[in-house]
């Protein structure tokens, strides 16, 4: 076993923290958060120059080749700092498909466009029964001589208004087994019939209502096997999921820091309050929780770079990310008190984003039920 | 970042536990009474268990592994992984063997001891020959362990020790105390005190029973009247018992049996699936699934922290707060545990030990009630959380 990250992760961990702190600020998160997109077309540049939107690519698409482990080392220091915009809903949610899936053609199409920070990519997955399970997917694809139709309405597709490329999973035949009869389609954005309407959030992320209505695509917008696309969404959807979990770690850490710092200062009845050992336990908690969480994270990272079958560790990681980033956000709350209920001060930028992230790509009780399965339950 | 074991520490698993179902009685699982994280049902403490365990514990020291993640220069291999896998394997099976001397003194001694000391306990440590138990806790100082007032006077070649000892675990079924004793009456408190090692058949020794809430004989009042024991078994210097029960306490708390967790999860999910409730298993109701998935993460986090401070001794690193996290944690879980399986099994998790229809032989309901030793015993969770919130995040001590 080695609990370490490696020479080059912890130079990435270092570089991504310096970039981070100096081009990715408060103030600049807020203004970001202001935009309808949410996202920097200036910022994502400079993080596509030092090579992040390639890291996990290989090189021949003009990536990094690094592993997946790599994405989640630099995604744990992006949640540190909430850097914002389309990161995991291009580099996970749009390339792994691809990479797993797709046809030497359309890799090299798209995947060099978004090492060179060129494409924005999105995955449409869920529906209005907001689930991430196969059997809950009904948006349609039917054949009409060389083309498809697609007809349905996607819901909480991140990211859709900055993508220029969105991935729809379609229904292409009736489900005979779990997970069988779905189809993975590459649509432009601005395709006639597609039409994208955020959904404003508490998160103040960007999410999606995407509709489709009779979209024609040519045969070349398949991607991968007709009616066997899971496998090739599950690998994107268990990579996204571990990645929002490492930002959420980053998140944790960050409000452990912050709150301590705080404690340390804050001045009541003649001393500082991270005197008081209500406070001190509640930040001794936190700081196990982030650990432990860390360790999970970490593990299903490796987990899946390994290539070997990773549904347990990865179901676990999410589920404790979105149950302990709240709690830890929730637990600064009562620390900070008055001062942490406002938009002036930074805390409820992460509280936002820990809570988004406990229902990103399936909510905990999901995830707690694919752990059940692991168990043999 | 590798979180698989390397093939070596594999088949030393596989070791182990061929020896372990080789040696154990068939029925073991019936009688045996053990709840992982906590303090209270350990069969090597039990009197009925002594003859199965001491033959047991001479076993694992003919075979080298009561020492195995001592240094090379004292008969072990250096490796606390191979001594977490062992523990881990041990645990995982109910094994009544294993203790303070070879997890807390054993250690210490190689730390802190006299090389006379070390040649006269580490090899009967090695080979289970021999017991410790602790005498740290005092009626009067319990987390307050600096208000001791048991008493050793200084008597030319020997302490005079006067004075009581409380929770000491084990002193009925082992031979000697590890025991800290005030040495110096006016110094400041944290410099007053010496640890040494008392000869349970030691003149003025009195040990006496304490049963606890599990009907269990685990842990003892101890009397000390006049005890004369000889310079040569103070443990480190004099006047400096407190930070040698803190390098103790260290080792204490990362000693921990990893598989009895998993043992239980996986006893539970069979329980599941074998039980039907209203014409189906249990296992298909999905509060029963969610409850067994979440104490399944808890689970898995603690394994992360147990391997952790394995590999992090191995590169010689002393795991201090890692040691009260750890504790903190595995404590904490055998509640939650503890509260997990009563829940799935309703009125049947209070059946005790011995009544007729207790599943798994009333370990359970035995379990419910050990759970509450865990985050009290070895310095409770508030004391862990404290250490880790003044030494660990900085945050300042009461005035």
């Amino acid at each position: 076993m080695d609990f370490d990250l490696n020479e080059e992760q912890k130079i990435l961990q270092r570089s991504a923290a310096d970039f981070l702190k100096k081009e990715c600020p408060k103030e600049r998160v807020r203004r970001i958060e202001e935009t309808e997109e949410k996202y920097s077309p200036d910022l994502w540049r400079k993080m596509a120059d030092l090579g992040w939107m390639g890291l996990h690519l290989p090189e021949q698409y003009g990536g990094t080749g690094w592993s997946f482990l790599s994405m989640a080392v630099l995604l744990e220091e992006m949640g540190y700092n909430i850097c914002p915009g389309p990161f995991i809903s291009t580099t996970l949610l749009g390339c792994v498909p691809l990479l797993h899936a797709g046809t030497e053609d359309q890799k090299q199409a798209i995947l060099p466009g978004v090492a060179s920070g060129d494409l924005i990519l999105t995955l449409a997955l869920a529906e209005s029964d907001r689930g991430y399970e196969p059997s809950t997917l009904k948006v349609s694809g039917v054949r009409s001589d060389e083309s498809w139709v697609i007809d349905g309405v996607k819901l909480f597709v991140p990211d859709a208004l900055s993508a220029d490329h969105i991935l729809c999973v379609a229904r292409t035949s009736a489900a005979s087994e779990p997970g069988a009869g779905l189809t993975l389609f590459r649509v432009e954005k601005d395709h006639p019939g597609v039409t994208v309407t955020p959904l404003k959030t508490i998160a103040r992320d960007n999410q999606c209502e995407v509709a489709f209505d009779h979209v024609r695509l040519g045969p070349e917008s398949v991607i991968g096997p007709v009616d066997e696309a899971w496998p090739a969404v599950k690998a994107a959807l268990d990579r996204a999921a571990v990645g929002r979990a490492a930002e959420v770690v980053g998140a944790m850490r960050a409000t452990l820091d912050m709150t301590v710092a705080y404690a340390k200062e804050r001045v009541q009845f003649g001393r500082p309050i991270g005197s008081f050992q209500a406070i001190q336990h509640y930040l001794a908690d936190m700081w196990v929780d982030m650990l432990g969480t860390r360790n999970l994270v970490l593990q299903a990272a490796w987990k899946l770079s390994t290539g070997e079958p990773a549904d347990r560790e990865v179901s676990m990681a999410k589920v404790r990310a979105g149950r302990m980033g709240r709690k830890a956000t929730t637990v600064g709350h009562r620390i900070f008190a008055g001062i942490g209920f406002t938009m002036e001060h930074d805390l409820h930028l992460y509280h936002r984003r820990t809570v988004a992230a406990d229902f990103a790509f399936g909510d905990s009780d999901s995830y707690h039920e694919r752990v059940a399965r692991a168990l043999g339950l | 970042m590798d979180f698989a074991f390397t093939k070596e520490e594999l088949d030393f698993r596989r070791e182990i536990e061929a020896f372990v179902k080789e040696v154990l009685p068939p029925d073991w699982d019936e009688w045996a009474v053990y709840w992982p994280g906590s303090y209270g049902t350990m069969p090597q403490l039990e009197a009925e268990f002594q003859e199965i365990s001491r033959r047991f514990s001479r076993m694992l020291g003919e075979k080298g592994w009561l020492g195995i993640g001592w240094p090379k220069e004292y008969g072990g291999q250096g490796s606390a992984m191979k001594a977490a896998i062992s523990g881990d394997v041990l645990s995982y099976y109910r094994f009544p063997a294993g203790g303070v001397a070879t997890t807390i003194a054993g250690p210490t001694l190689i730390l802190v001891g006299s090389e006379e000391l070390k040649k006269e306990f580490l090899p009967g440590i090695a080979s289970g020959e021999i017991g410790f138990w602790l005498g740290y806790s005092e009626p009067n100082a319990g987390s307050d362990l600096v208000s001791l007032k048991t008493t050793a006077v200084d008597d030319g070649d020997a302490f005079i020790v006067n004075g009581q000892k409380i929770w000491s675990s084990g002193a009925h079924v082992t031979e000697y105390g590890w025991v800290i004793a005030k040495t110096d009456m006016d110094a400041p408190a944290h410099k007053s005190a010496t640890l040494m090692i008392i000869p349970n058949d030691t003149p003025g020794v009195t040990i006496k029973p304490i049963i606890n809430i599990c009907g269990n004989h685990s842990f003892n009042e101890v009397f000390f009247d006049d005890v004369r024991v000889p310079k040569r078994y103070v443990v480190g210097e004099v006047n400096k018992g407190f930070y040698n029960v803190m390098l103790a306490l260290q080792f204490e708390r990362m000693s921990v049996g990893s598989g009895g967790f998993r043992r239980v999860l996986e006893e539970l999910v069979r329980f599941a699936r074998e039980t039907e409730r209203d014409g189906r298993p249990l296992s298909e109701d999905p509060r029963v699934r969610k409850a067994l998935a979440a104490i399944a993460v808890e689970i898995e986090v603690f394994l992360t922290f147990y391997w952790q401070s394995a590999w992090m001794q191995d590169r010689g690193q002393v795991p201090e707060l890692e040691a009260s996290a750890l504790k903190l944690v595995f404590t904490e879980l055998s509640v939650k545990l503890a509260d997990t399986a009563m829940d799935l099994l309703g009125p049947f998790g209070l059946l005790d030990k011995g009544s007729k229809r207790a599943p798994f032989g009333g370990r359970v309901g035995m379990g419910y009630l050990d759970a509450i030793s865990g985050p009290i015993g070895a310095g409770t969770s508030e004391i862990q959380k404290t250490i880790l919130a003044t030494r660990g995040l900085g945050l300042p001590r009461k005035k």
